[in-house]
């Protein structure tokens, strides 16, 4: 029998199509590994109970001759952002902790249908504001490399979930950078996706003009294979593009001769670790000595990426989560003065809200506030098509943009919390792929001194995933760097 | 008495904000049904409620039903408009946003022109945009009831300038707003049910004053009385608070029918700051020349253009053409009728007396008539012949609007076929004379007065039946001696 701890998505997918492994013993494989590894990571907020059933109706699906798609049976842990009908999904905040869905997110359905078992629901950063998953409702995630240091977040939970190996994949959701740097922190393939390729529908929405659910996974070939099946035009998303779907998994080519990399001189001015500027120069080595061609390009405007996005992010969550109000569902205050209507509002959202959700969604109501609108929002605003202008441009000059993916690798749990600043600090790298709406990824290429992973960036024009792809297959290759370690805890 | 003088050196100054419910199957953002019949909450999805993660999608039959509207109104259609988020917190208000459009609405620029007191007004229309509708809150003792069922039901807001001059004139510049709705079929124009409803902005100045005012805004009136009477109390009440010297606060207020008076609501000054932001959800909305030039192909003839027209092709009067263009239901049933009786003029008098004066003593709608158009016109044809007279058609007319049956088949039934056999008529007259010997010597001595008590007992004798021409005729005839 395969080892299924340390096996990919395709190749399980394969196995229990082809009957070699059931469905269902994956499932109770990784469940196990949950109920054995979880209590001292923390990265689910829910398994799901129905996970085997669903494994069993799979497994009846094949027994009976019909086709099931490429993850038939893969577990794939999905951050608890996305709705799940029936399974609590809390946004990893106290106001949605009792939260159950009737409906599931196009991203989960799309799973399901390829016969992908959602094994659980993984820890964020509350609604997926946050770099460290140190702001969910229910503790802080524990690096796998190192429980001591923070897994990265927003998608914290869903990065510790699959490089502890409780989980072949995750879905994770990136505003600003919640797929890539987690991904980096942990040692994952974890792709941001263009804005509009997959379907925001059933999201819980933090920024909307900048969220995209991506998957989180132990090869570049597991990325593609999932993008591809979560991808595609969906008539309940209008932001959702009618573009057509590559068969990722299949067209990717270790060829990146002649390929011009772009190197962003305004990146690699700012001050960075030295673990971190040295495994980027390591990726940069191994690509050139592929034929690949080296590009500088200029991105003046990038140092606004970060402000830019705050009030862009803050402005917009701060009205996404209005609806969170105690009404209809989640958390309903208990102490607020009978009969006082606006009482029962802020007690509930008081109690409800944790102090980052509480911070941003302060700082948006003001930059949206009659009288300062023009001057942020609306400033903000000019400023991201600049920048989207500028990536265009310095995509006429190379095809794929490389960079670090954060200034330092995973710190330490606690080390940050008390400031904000330089946590916001930690998305300048990610940030403008988000403004610009381009796809990103992060792709394993060294270690620190300490042992912790450390991931490169790749960008690339508005849906050319695929340059990424081959890019990441190369460096998967040729670093080696996701197979030649593995996280203490396992 | 007209507002010119009815408020002495006062001039009101009126704009009027109409919600127009937009007669779609589904809602403005979601597929969900929009007819209420249904329980409390039971037309409700995931979007409209406002679940985490739903995202709203544009109904694309509310942006025709709009942009026809926004060109009967005349005004310029935006190519690409967009949907903003207007943020307030509220139980019937699911996201805590309502989406609405802000700076960049769906039309702009237009006029309205109605008649009012025998001359033409034209109203300027500021925009019309799309929306979506709330919930439906009601208050029991100490505890609230949502209803979402008509949360984001597509609404048209239409904003007129601050050109009404006085309660009649605003009163009928709704009215024909509400009129053109209906011909336009893209709003069921249930004034009850809340399908079209009417926020007042009023201000007083002095007379030649050009400044506005402070204004006070008169919420959700729905009934055009209402709006006339809300308006005047609102005018009054702010000429007596300028006469003593008070200061108008700018407010919300609600209008009470029962006591025919409005009071404050909530004042405008610790109103929300909206936020109005771009909808990150929802892309710009985009629309065609081509497309806008084809909805205007679609657009039906208007009111005031049909009114136009029932004059010059009907040789209607001016009155007779508005009253019969008031609804088009109305008008729809009047041509109809004409078409079945080949008489205008006819039909004109039938539809306008006989058919809305039981039409309005039963409560009932044109559409609800018992008598449908073609057997009124048949009946008037019936006239025309000769068959009935015009008195024998009120019998008729009213057997049909019991019976729902045809004319001929009443008129058959009931034998009531005119008399038009002279001997017959003769034979009658003879009897009436030989009957009334002192009647007679008196007309002959020069009573001519007594000609229609002639006329009287022959029609009376022949039962209403004989031809009232040939009655005359023959009577004069055999009165003479």
């Amino acid at each position: 029998m395969m080892d299924l701890t340390f096996a990919t998505c395709s190749e399980v997918g394969r196995a229990v199509r082809d009957r070699k492994v059931s469905a269902v013993e994956v499932t109770r494989h990784f469940l196990k590994r949950i109920g054995e590894l979880d209590p001292k990571i923390g990265a689910f907020t829910t398994v799901n109970s129905r996970a085997e059933a669903q494994a069993a109706d799979v497994d009846a699906r094949l027994a009976r001759g019909e086709a099931v798609g490429p993850l038939a049976g893969v577990p794939i842990a999905i951050k608890d952002l996305l709705c799940t009908k029936g399974l609590r999904t809390t946004a990893s905040s106290k106001i949605l902790a009792n939260f159950i869905p009737p409906y599931s997110a196009t991203v989960v359905r799309r799973l399901e249908e390829a016969g992908a078992i959602c094994i659980g629901k993984t820890s964020l950063d509350e609604f997926g504001m946050g770099s460290s998953n140190e702001n969910s409702a229910f503790g802080s995630v524990k690096n796998p490399w190192n429980p001591e240091y923070v897994p990265g977040g927003s998608s914290g939970g869903s990065a510790a979930s699959v490089a502890a190996r409780m989980a072949l994949a995750s879905i994770g959701t990136d505003t600003g950078g919640s797929i890539r740097q987690p991904s980096s922190f942990c040692g994952l393939f974890g792709i941001k996706p263009t804005y509009g390729r997959v379907s925001r529908y059933g999201i819980i929405a933090f920024a909307s003009s900048l969220d995209q659910a991506g998957p989180m996974a132990l090869s570049t070939e597991d990325a593609a294979l999932i993008l591809e099946v979560i991808s595609g035009r969906c008539e309940r998303d209008s932001t959702s593009a009618d573009v057509s779907v590559p068969q990722f998994s299949q067209q990717i080519s270790d060829q990146v001769k002649g390929l011009r990399i772009g190197l962003p001189k305004q990146y690699f001015a700012e001050k960075m670790d030295a673990d971190v500027e040295r495994v980027t120069r390591e990726s940069i080595e191994a690509l050139k000595k592929r034929g690949a061609i080296l590009v500088d390009v200029e991105l003046p405007l990038v140092k606004y990426a970060v402000p830019v996005y705050y009030l862009v992010a803050t402005s917009e969550a701060s009205s996404n989560l209005a609806r969170y109000d105690g009404m209809r569902f989640g958390h309903r205050s208990k102490n607020a003065t009978k009969g006082d209507l606006d009482d029962l509002y802020s007690s509930s959202r008081g109690e409800g809200f944790g102090p980052e959700v509480k911070r941003r969604i302060m700082l948006g109501t003001y930059a949206l506030s009659s009288g300062y609108y023009d001057a942020y929002y609306q400033k903000a605003s000019q400023v991201r098509r600049l920048i989207r202008d500028e990536f265009t441009r310095a995509f006429t000059q190379c095809d794929v943009i490389l960079s670090p993916v954060c200034t330092s690798p995973a710190f330490k749990i606690g080390e940050r919390i008390n400031d904000p600043l330089a946590m916001y600090l930690n998305d300048i790298f990610t940030t403008s792929t988000n403004l610009a709406g381009l796809p990103g990824m992060s792709v394993p290429a060294g270690f620190s001194k300490e042992g912790l992973p450390i991931g490169v960036q790749l960008m690339a024009p508005h849906f050319e995933e695929s340059r990424l792809f081959n890019v990441s297959s190369v460096l998967e290759k040729d670093l080696g760097a996701a197979k030649s370690r593995r996280p203490h805890v396992i | 008495m007209s507002s010119e003088t009815r408020f002495g050196a006062y001039e009101p100054v009126i704009g009027i904000e109409i919600h127009v419910q937009l007669q779609t199957r589904s809602k403005m953002f979601c597929t969900d049904s929009t007819a209420f019949a249904s329980g409390d909450n039971e037309c409700v999805c995931e979007v409209c409620t406002g679940m985490p993660g739903a995202l709203p999608t544009v109904n694309r039959t509310a942006i025709e039903y709009a942009v026809k509207t926004g060109l009967a109104l005349g005004c310029s259609i935006r190519e690409k408009s967009v949907f903003s988020r207007k943020q307030y917190f509220y139980p019937d208000l699911p996201k805590g946003y309502q989406i609405s459009q802000f700076d960049l609405p769906l039309c702009e620029n237009g006029r309205v022109e109605f008649v009012y007191n025998g001359s033409k007004k034209s109203i300027e229309i500021i925009r019309a945009h799309v929306e979506e509708d709330a919930g439906k809150s009601t208050h029991q003792g100490d505890c609230s009831l949502i209803n979402l069922n008509r949360a984001s039901v597509p609404l048209l807001e239409i904003v007129s300038g601050p050109d009404l001059r006085g309660p009649e004139e605003a009163a009928e510049y709704a009215r024909t707003v509400h009129k053109m709705v209906q011909y336009l079929e893209v709003c069921d124009g249930n004034l009850e049910e809340g399908s079209f409803r009417c926020d007042c902005n009023v201000s007083v100045r002095k007379r030649g004053e050009t400044k506005l005012n402070t204004r006070v805004e008169i919420k959700n009136i729905n009934s055009f009385r209402f709006v006339e009477k809300a308006i005047e109390y609102e005018i009054l009440r702010q000429i007596d608070a300028m006469e003593s010297g008070e200061k108008i606060r700018q407010e919300t207020r609600l209008y009470d029918p029962d006591k025919n008076r409005t009071f404050a609501m909530r004042s405008k000054e610790e109103a929300h700051d909206y936020r109005y932001f771009p909808d990150p959800d929802l892309l710009p909305l985009v629309l065609t020349k081509a497309e806008i030039e084809s909805m205007r192909a679609k657009l039906p003839e208007m009111p005031l253009a049909r009114a136009a027209r029932f004059q010059s092709e009907y040789k209607l009067p001016e009155y007779d053409s508005q009253v019969l263009t008031a609804e088009k239901d109305l008008a729809d049933y009047f041509e109809k009728v004409v078409s079945a009786s080949g008489n205008a003029k006819a039909a004109s008098n039938w539809v306008m007396t006989e058919l809305l004066r039981e039409l309005n003593d039963s409560k009932k709608t044109v559409s609800q008539s018992p008598i449908p158009a073609e057997r009124l016109g048949q009946m008037i044809a019936l006239i025309d012949k000769g068959t009935i007279s015009g008195k024998i058609a009120k019998t008729v007319f009213a057997e049909m609007w019991t019976s729902g049956k045809a004319p001929e088949v009443i008129v058959q039934e009931k034998g009531l076929v005119q008399i038009t056999d002279t001997s017959a008529i003769e034979k009658s007259i003879d009897e009436v004379l030989a009957a009334n010997p002192k009647e007679l010597a008196d007309y002959r001595g020069g009573k001519e007065k007594l000609f229609g008590f002639f006329v009287g007992q022959v029609m009376k004798a022949t039962k209403g039946q004989a031809s009232p021409d040939m009655v005359n005729q023959m009577l004069k005839a055999k009165l003479k001696g």
